[in-house]
């Protein structure tokens, strides 16, 4: 099976609440492809729509081609971790998993060895309601695993994890989509995504607000934004407002200059022959891009929660 | 499937809890089982002590007391009598002031007074016999061995006996000239006593109403007016079979004047009713309880997935949700109907050990299916609990609906609360109609009674009540299946 996952198209509403409005993306294999938005932006139910959970009013949602119920053993194609509290307490993380492996035919070993893999094979048969929130994201991750699938989802793992555990859930997920597998994880928090996503599905509002690769947004949002040092900063200002740039102070000695790539920054100063000690393009934290981007799309800003 | 069933069957036995549930029922039931032998203990040699009792040939403990004049019959012969006039007498209870009875003023005879022709082997209380009688209100009946019973024309006076070998053959007639055949009975050869004969049931009134029952009853006295008695020949004696020192039971009496014979008496020919004593099923009664505890579990193992969201793993391992609900009813059913056939097994065991066999009779088949009846009733409406929990989505909401509709429509009309009348409609409408697994007292025709839920009657046979209660949960899964494929999960 390709190692796909193609969102088409999908609608769906809750009587007038639209919770996905035309959600259109494809994840490839090989990639970790970070799924983020503010919260109530979609991420949750295009999942669950993908695992063939909630109906849509229109649009498709495949895997590898095929839509998710026509699979006789899904968890052989996708794994999925949607909430990692989703267990009974009285039963043992290895119970959780075992169900779950008889169901698609899978032999007890598999789960031993997920258990190990995911770091709770000393703990797998203690009740699972006593676990830790990083504990149980670990066995959300050991149930994706289960059957091998060459698609991982997973929604918001990095919820409850200590710097540790985010630490290993980063080279984790980075190392199974090395393995050539499709890896999907949304986050509301970019920042922990940094150095892991290869690439980033942006969504508010029910719909994707940007599909790129983490690479280019960065350069994107970057762009045209150069930190300059000099002792002359009137001069500096001046000469920079005469050809159209935006120049605010941030020091004594440093300004920021908007609208201008960094090269034309120096061929103004040079030719007013203002001088300067320092120039710097500026490169933008993914956390940043992200901002920028969904700066019109966050569903509820905190002056409307405020007011 | 069965990778689906063993998934739901991991997921039964991983939580304690369950198996914990699961014993709790096994120990109320017997402990139900214990409490209910207890409280027959009392009435050992009383009037529930059904061993004195004459058997019928399948050991139906039976009533036989009648007035009876007889003449010896050897080998085949022919009996012919008109009987003129059945009447009847009701007694007033005794009273201390009142030991002997008094006659009230009525003179319908009850409806199962019998006034008739007779041939029996000896006058011994049990003996086989053969009989075509006029009754009360029921018409020409032709009956024998205590428990068969065959309905004749209903307004014939006169009677005839013809036994040929080992048959008797029964007619009935209008007029003495054209002659009915009402049927024929089975009755061994040799010396018997052959005669006329009158037998009436005491009366009783029953009723029971919300907040109460009521039982009105005494002692009745039929008398039965015979000529044109032909029989084999030779004297006529009177014996009063099965005579007691009851007050209930007035000595029987014959006089005779010129060919017309007048006898007077009580008693009667037919089943013991198993109503009012005590029953098999009796150690079966913590069913219900058992069922209630089972039916809860049933009601979590879909409810508490939905409330913890682990609905959603369970949907996406196995996205045909009517087969994910196909196989938690096959692993449910399976298991309780288990912990159902170890409950029920052990209390009647217990049961019947410790109150012996101190019970209205119930043969080796029938124990085999009130046992197996209230596994599979407790099987059935565990998934019935499971459906609704599927439709309802929460555990509270869900157990409130198995109570009201099967625990206590059950309690409500075995413990007398409801009118008789309601009662009955309420075990034939409702899953609990299934509990009339657990009857083992049958229902006579020929003996009048209270055949109320209170007194261990069902309105349905055992199979039908069960099919209701498969009804219920075949439509309950019907509903629960088309919820599922719409709903989001």
């Amino acid at each position: 099976m390709e190692a796909t996952i193609e969102v088409n198209g999908l609608r769906k509403a809750y009587g007038s609440t639209v919770a996905l409005d035309g959600m259109t993306f494809t994840v490839t294999p090989g990639r970790v492809t970070a799924f983020v938005g503010p919260n109530g932006a979609g991420k949750s139910t295009t999942m669950r729509v993908v695992l063939g959970l909630d109906r849509v009013d229109a649009g498709t949602a495949l895997v590898g081609g095929r839509p998710y119920r026509s699979l006789r053993t899904p968890l052989r194609h996708v794994g999925a971790l949607l909430d990692a509290s989703a267990l009974h307490p009285a039963r043992s993380g290895r119970d959780h998993l075992l169900w779950q492996a008889h169901s698609q035919g899978l032999p007890g070993q598999r789960v031993d060895e997920v258990l190990t893999l995911t770091g709770l094979a000393d703990v797998g048969r203690r009740r699972a309601g006593g676990y830790s929130l990083g504990m149980r994201q670990r066995l959300g991750v050991a149930g994706a695993l289960l059957g091998d699938p060459p698609v991982l989802m997973l929604d918001e793992p990095f919820n409850g994890l200590d710097p540790e555990g985010i630490r290993w859930m980063r080279g984790f997920l980075r190392a199974l989509a090395a393995e050539g597998r499709a890896v999907l994880v949304s986050s509301h928090l970019m920042s922990e995504l940094q150095d892991t996503a290869g690439h980033l599905v942006v969504v508010g509002r029910g719909k994707v607000v940007a599909d790129t690769s983490v690479a280019d947004l960065i350069a994107a949002a970057s762009s045209d934004r150069v930190t300059l040092r000099t002792t002359a900063r009137t001069e500096a200002m001046t000469a920079l407002a005469r050809v159209g740039a935006t120049v605010a102070v941030t020091e004594r000695d440093t300004l920021t200059v908007d609208g201008l790539p960094a090269d034309r920054v120096v061929t103004v100063l040079s030719e007013a022959g203002v001088p300067f000690s320092e120039i710097a393009a500026h490169r933008a934290t993914l956390e940043e891009a992200y901002m920028e981007l969904t700066r019109d799309a966050v569903e509820f800003r905190a002056t409307e929660v405020a007011r | 499937m069965i990778g689906l069933v063993r998934a739901e069957l991991t997921k039964f036995r991983s939580v304690r809890g369950w198996l914990v549930g699961c014993g709790i029922a096994v120990v109320l039931m017997v402990l139900l089982a214990v409490v209910a032998a207890a409280g027959t203990d009392a009435r050992v040699g009383g009037p529930g002590a059904r061993a004195e009792l004459p058997r019928a040939s399948d050991g139906t403990p039976v009533l036989d007391g009648f007035t009876f004049l007889q003449q010896p019959l050897a080998g085949d012969g022919t009996l012919t009598v008109r009987v003129a006039s059945l009447t009847g007498v009701a007694l007033r209870p005794p009273t201390p002031d009142e030991p002997v009875p008094t006659e009230r003023e009525e003179a319908t005879p009850e409806p199962w007074a019998k006034a008739g022709l007779i041939i029996k082997d000896g006058t011994t209380p049990g003996s086989p016999y053969a009989a075509v009688m006029v009754t009360g209100s029921h018409g020409v009946r032709l009956q024998h061995d205590f428990i068969h019973d065959l309905a004749g024309p209903a307004d014939a006076r006169w009677l005839r006996l013809v036994r040929r070998g080992g048959t008797v053959t029964a007619y009935a007639s209008t007029d003495g000239a054209a002659w009915t055949t009402v049927g024929s009975a089975p009755l061994a050869t040799g010396e018997m006593s052959a005669g006329i004969f009158v037998a009436t049931p005491p009366h009783q009134e029953y009723e029971q109403f919300v907040g109460g029952t009521s039982v009105v009853g005494g002692g009745a006295i039929a008398t039965g007016t015979f000529d044109n008695l032909t029989g084999p020949g030779g004297d006529w004696t009177m014996v009063d079979v099965g005579a007691d020192d009851s007050p209930n039971r007035p000595e029987g009496t014959s006089t005779r004047t010129g060919d017309t014979f007048v006898l007077r008496g009580g008693g009667d020919i037919a089943p013991v009713d198993g109503g009012t004593g005590p029953k098999l099923e009796q150690t079966l009664s913590g069913g219900f309880l058992a069922l209630t505890v089972l039916a809860v579990l049933g009601v979590l193992f879909v409810t508490t997935e939905y409330r913890r969201g682990m609905v959603r793993t369970t949907f996406a391992a196995t996205p045909s949700r009517v087969r994910v609900l196909a196989a938690k009813s096959v692993v449910l059913g399976g298991v309780t109907f288990a912990v159902g056939l170890v409950a029920a097994t052990a209390a009647l065991l217990v049961g019947t050990a410790i109150r012996g066999d101190n019970a209205y009779p119930a043969d080796a088949l029938t124990q085999v299916r009130i046992v197996v009846g209230t596994a599979a009733l407790i099987a059935v409406a565990t998934v019935l609990a499971l459906a609704i929990g599927t439709i309802l989505r929460r555990g509270a909401g869900a157990v409130a609906a198995v109570v009201v509709l099967i625990t206590l429509p059950y309690i409500l009309s075995a413990a007398a609360v409801l009118p008789a009348a309601t009662a009955d409609w309420v075990l034939r409408i409702t899953p609990a109609a299934a509990f009339a697994v657990q009857q083992t007292v049958p229902e006579w025709p020929q003996v009048d009674q209270a055949y109320t839920p209170a007194f261990g009657f069902f309105p349905l046979p055992a199979w039908g009540g069960f099919a209701v209660l498969c009804a219920w949960t075949a439509l309950a899964l019907a509903i629960a299946a088309a919820l599922l494929r719409r709903r989001d999960a």
